[in-house]
């Protein structure tokens, strides 16, 4: 009886993957845990019952078939861009930002639901047109692609329309699309960096100038940046240990249970941490990149690799602004930083990554 | 379409897939290559550097200000004290509306106009992020009023501080000092003197007198606090603590019971004394009336009572027994004897006949005695007892000022006296070398007459005054006036003496001081100048009495007291040493717009005196409304 609960339970899970999954949430609840000064458990247990739920619906999701989350892929994407429009017309502004969308019995962010929709539509196009791929099926795929990004930079939330950019820019490239192509539109977007700054936020281009010298504004938006490299550095090898990060618990690192909670580990766990940390990524990436490598068909293959290399930017985009090699864009660490709707997307991500590396023998055969 | 058409297909599609995961697979290892690189930097290779960095972000440093010694007169009474009590205090910066916030504030607890007043002057002098206080001791109900409803107000703050406090108010005002608030004067002075860091935390220094000489013993060493503190600058814990180490007391040389008799003795003149222990030059009591109230200052002086003080005539900030420079009058009359006979100019038989005036050969303009009429026939001893002007007058234009200016600068005249607290001014004892230098003029053979008499461009001070006679009661043996006499180091309790200062001998021969002393002691006997004053005194009073014009008069007009208006009357003076034949006391008073010195100033002296040989308080004898010319 017990058996079989586990086996309805753990049927479409994927086990390496789970395990790192699982290790390095606990990993990331520790830190949660200090990183809301060591005194109390509502940041913990609030974290847990993001993790409740977003681990309820990775395992809703390992249980669809990949064939119908192909189904899915045009309905969510659609539902997707329907609501972007919402929010450009009717969102609500918070911090200066428009990213959130009124429901009358909730509020949503649907720039969130786009790093899935994003690859799963461009991977559903690329399979449909599989047998002979054109220069102009990747046009198309540009402009799905070019629609929610476009939106999403206009809130403005520069973050995640990279993220999104990013996962759709994944599909692409994974699909073929021919190097000569992709030198072309690097050159062409290296061209075009001096336009892109003039597109900028004010607020965007200083957080870029602060990277390149934060010491330019100590108390400003380079604040963050001196703070946080001050925490991780002063960690040293074997950290100062759990709860005695002074720079952490003393509220010298902003935004420390969020976006700059690496600054928190470094700072307590030190370089050893930080190792440990990036094993647990290059696990989860590596078994991801082998899903994908062995997946069936084209959209899972796609899928697949997209997801994870997407997981991987996140990852790399979060420790690279908060070590400072990177400009500050609101990323969080993800399955470390406090917060549910990340946390939603990743583990949906990987409930697709986990149903297609258990639906392939159904589909192969 | 063929199968295997579609397996090829597929097959190629596979490849170019597993090829293009490997390119990104191997282009994600290089960039975490790269964030592996960077925490090596970070985390080994700069570590160290990064860990300081924390070390300042979460340590603060801060003062914790010692307790400032106390002053204690030479009975162990306490001159300057410390208390503790809660004060209110607004950081402006912090606060968005000031005005409003006290306004919000006077409906909690009370704020006083003067409170208002003081706290405005205080924001005028200093910078913003001072904190300021807005009321001083608060009463422990008023500290419970306003913790309840701080939530109100950001950027107040109630802080325990210690205060100075002056218990004998006014009493010695000049002698004790006090302590002001740090003024931009201040801070560069502890800059020069390489003391800022001792004075970080603290918001007081002694400004004047006792409280601003001995700043260095009575301020202490600052102590420091290692505390933990958060990003928003909120002290989370205390990490490690020196100590502050308390200022040194000071062992005063003033009498507070003596000075408060001298004081009182005063009534309402206005005038100054100093009273001094000839043989060691430790100053006794000082006197300057009016004098103020030191405690007004501690917590910032309010406009009103600033103003009060700075406007009025009676101008009570000024230290009269340092500062004032009067003609010292026929005080010095025994020192001009002394010069004499030093001189050789005149033997003590030698006799001249006063007609009630000398006359100045080629000058048609006489110099006239305050006896109208003369003296008759006047030796040394009488010159003195008498105070007979004629007598002077001639000897001065033998003497000649450069003489005079030589003899007198033994004394201390026309120099400072080198007291130990500040501000003294050195008087002037005029010279032809001076006059020229100052005037670009030669000097007459009529200016030394005036000298002769302690006028003219004669100028000394009470404590100058002071000084000299007890140098004449010390048998020729020069004192430096002191006012602090020992240190106790507030750590051993260990008591330093402060050495007397060695005096140097005026070359003055013993039998010549013999002669002056006499006719001092005369001059307090029936037939002298201060007979009245001295009347029943169990013990033996040495004096010269002295009387200084305050507006030249015109010769030949007669000096008519009541019409002068009272600024414009005579200061009255009076140079003491008692007991004569076992000086303990030597003093100098005087008395603005006293009269007459044996009518006014000596019956201050004896007051004085009185009290401090006899341990008994006596009213003086002041002449009432009328003074009766008693002589000079």
């Amino acid at each position: 009886m017990i058996s079989r609960a586990f086996d309805f339970l753990s049927r479409r899970i994927d086990g390496p993957l789970m395990v790192s999954l699982v290790l390095t949430l606990a990993l990331g609840l520790t830190v949660v845990y200090s990183a809301s000064g060591g005194a109390s458990f509502d940041r913990v247990l609030g974290q847990g019952r993001n993790i409740a739920i977003a681990a309820t619906a990775l395992w809703v999701v390992a249980n669809i078939p990949p064939q119908a989350l192909m189904r899915l892929a045009v309905p969510i994407y659609s539902a997707g861009l329907v609501l972007l429009i919402g929010v450009a017309l009717f969102g609500e502004v918070r911090n200066g930002a428009r990213r959130w969308l009124n429901l009358g019995f909730t509020t949503v962010q649907p720039s969130e639901a786009m790093k899935i929709a994003v690859p799963l539509v461009l991977a559903w196009y690329f399979h449909r047109h599989q047998e002979a791929i054109k220069l102009r099926d990747y046009a198309v795929a540009a402009i799905l692609l070019a629609l929610p990004v476009g939106l999403v930079v206009r809130q403005p939330d520069l973050g995640t329309a990279l993220l999104i950019f990013a996962s759709g820019f994944f599909v692409i490239f994974l699909a073929g699309l021919s190097w000569k192509v992709l030198a072309t539109l690097f050159a062409t977007g290296l061209a075009s960096l001096p336009l892109l700054w003039g597109m900028l936020h004010d607020y965007q281009r200083r957080r870029v100038l602060t990277l390149l010298d934060p010491s330019e504004d100590p108390l400003g938006a380079g604040y963050h940046i001196i703070q946080a490299t001050i925490a991780i550095g002063s960690g040293g090898v074997l950290g100062k240990g759990w709860l005695n990060g002074t720079q952490a618990q003393l509220d010298f690192v902003p935004e420390r249970s969020t976006d700059f909670i690496l600054a928190v580990f470094g700072e307590e766990f030190g370089l050893a941490g930080n190792l440990l940390l990036i094993t647990l990524y290059v696990l989860i990436v590596a078994r991801g990149l082998m899903i994908a490598a062995n997946a069936s068909t084209t959209f899972a293959r796609l899928t697949a690799g997209a997801v994870t290399l997407t997981f991987f930017t996140y990852a790399f985009v979060n420790m690279g602004m908060v070590s400072g090699i990177l400009p500050v864009v609101g990323v969080p660490l993800p399955m470390v930083s406090y917060g549910g709707t990340a946390l939603l997307s990743i583990l949906v991500g990987f409930g697709i990554l986990m149903s297609i590396s258990t639906h392939k023998q159904l589909v192969s055969s | 379409m063929s199968v295997g058409l579609t397996l090829r297909d597929q097959r190629a599609e596979l490849n170019v897939f597993r090829q293009r995961l490997m390119v990104a697979g191997l282009l994600a290892l290089a960039a975490l290559g790269v964030l592996v690189v960077r925490f090596v930097w970070l985390q080994v290779i700069q570590s160290e550097h990064f860990h300081t960095l924390a070390e300042a972000n979460r340590i603060s440093v801060v003062p914790v200000v010692p307790n400032r010694g106390l002053i204690l007169d030479r009975n162990g009474e306490v001159l300057a004290a410390n208390y503790s009590a809660y004060t209110l205090e607004i950081t402006p910066s912090k606060v968005e509306n000031v005005e409003r916030a006290i306004e919000e504030l006077s409906k909690v607890i009370e704020v006083a106009p003067r409170d208002r007043r003081r706290f405005k002057r205080l924001q005028e002098e200093s910078k913003n992020f001072e904190s300021l206080p807005i009321r001083t001791r608060l009463t422990e109900e008023e500290v419970a009023k306003f913790a309840v409803n701080r939530y109100r107000f950001p950027g107040f703050e109630i802080k325990a501080r210690l205060f100075r406090s002056y218990p004998h108010g006014d009493i010695a005002s000049h002698a004790v000092g006090y302590i002001g608030r740090i003024n931009e004067a201040d801070v560069g002075r502890i800059e020069e003197q390489g003391a800022t860091t001792n004075y970080k935390g603290t918001n007081h220094i002694g400004k004047l007198g006792i409280e601003g000489a001995y700043e260095k013993e009575l301020h202490g060493t600052t102590g420091s606090e290692r505390v933990e503190i958060d990003a928003g600058g909120r002290a989370i814990r205390a990490l490690s603590r020196a100590e502050p180490q308390s200022g040194n007391n000071l062992m005063v040389t003033l009498d507070i019971k003596l000075q408060r008799a001298a004081e009182e003795a005063f009534q309402e003149y206005r005038g100054a004394l100093v009273a001094l222990d000839p043989k060691t030059g430790d100053v006794l009591a000082l006197v300057s009336k009016p004098g103020f109230d030191p405690n007004l200052f501690v917590d910032g002086i309010d406009p009103a009572n600033w103003d009060a003080l700075n406007s009025s005539a009676d101008k009570p900030l000024n230290n009269r027994a340092l500062r004032g420079q009067y003609p010292p009058g026929s005080t010095i009359k025994p020192f001009l004897a002394l010069a004499a006979l030093a001189t050789g100019k005149r033997t003590p038989e030698q006799t001249i006949f006063d007609p009630g005036h000398w006359m100045l050969p080629g000058v048609s303009r006489p110099f006239r005695d305050w006896k109208p009429g003369g003296h008759g026939t006047v030796n040394l001893h009488k010159s003195i007892v008498v105070s007979c002007d004629t007598y002077y007058y001639g000897l001065a234009n033998d003497l000649g000022v450069d003489a005079i200016h030589r003899f007198m600068t033994q004394f201390g005249f026309g120099s400072r006296t080198g007291v130990d607290i500040d501000g003294e001014l050195a008087g002037l004892q005029p010279s032809t070398d001076w006059k020229w230098q100052r005037f670009k003029q030669r000097w007459y053979a009529g200016d030394t007459i005036s000298v002769g008499i302690g006028q003219g461009y004669w100028l000394a001070t009470p404590l100058q005054l002071a000084a000299s006679v007890a140098t004449l009661a010390n048998g020729g043996t020069s004192v430096r006036p002191r006012l602090v006499r020992a240190v106790q180091d507030a750590r051993t309790q260990e008591v330093r003496e402060i050495p007397v200062a060695q005096g140097e001998a005026v070359a003055v021969k013993p039998e010549h001081l013999e002669l002056v002393k006499a006719a001092m002691i005369d001059v307090t006997r029936p037939g002298g100048t201060a007979t009245r004053a001295a009347q029943g005194a169990p013990y033996l009073i040495a004096g010269k009495t002295g009387t200084a014009q305050v507006v030249a008069m015109k010769s030949g007009e007669k000096y008519d007291e009541k019409r002068v208006r009272e600024r414009h009357r005579d200061h009255a003076l009076f140079i003491a040493y008692a007991p004569a034949d076992d000086p303990k006391i030597a003093l100098a008073v005087l008395v603005e717009n006293g009269g007459h010195g044996g009518s006014t100033a000596a019956p201050i002296a004896r007051a004085v005196l009185d009290f401090h040989l006899l341990g008994k308080r006596t009213a003086p004898r002041l002449p009432a409304g009328d003074p009766e010319a008693e002589g000079d």
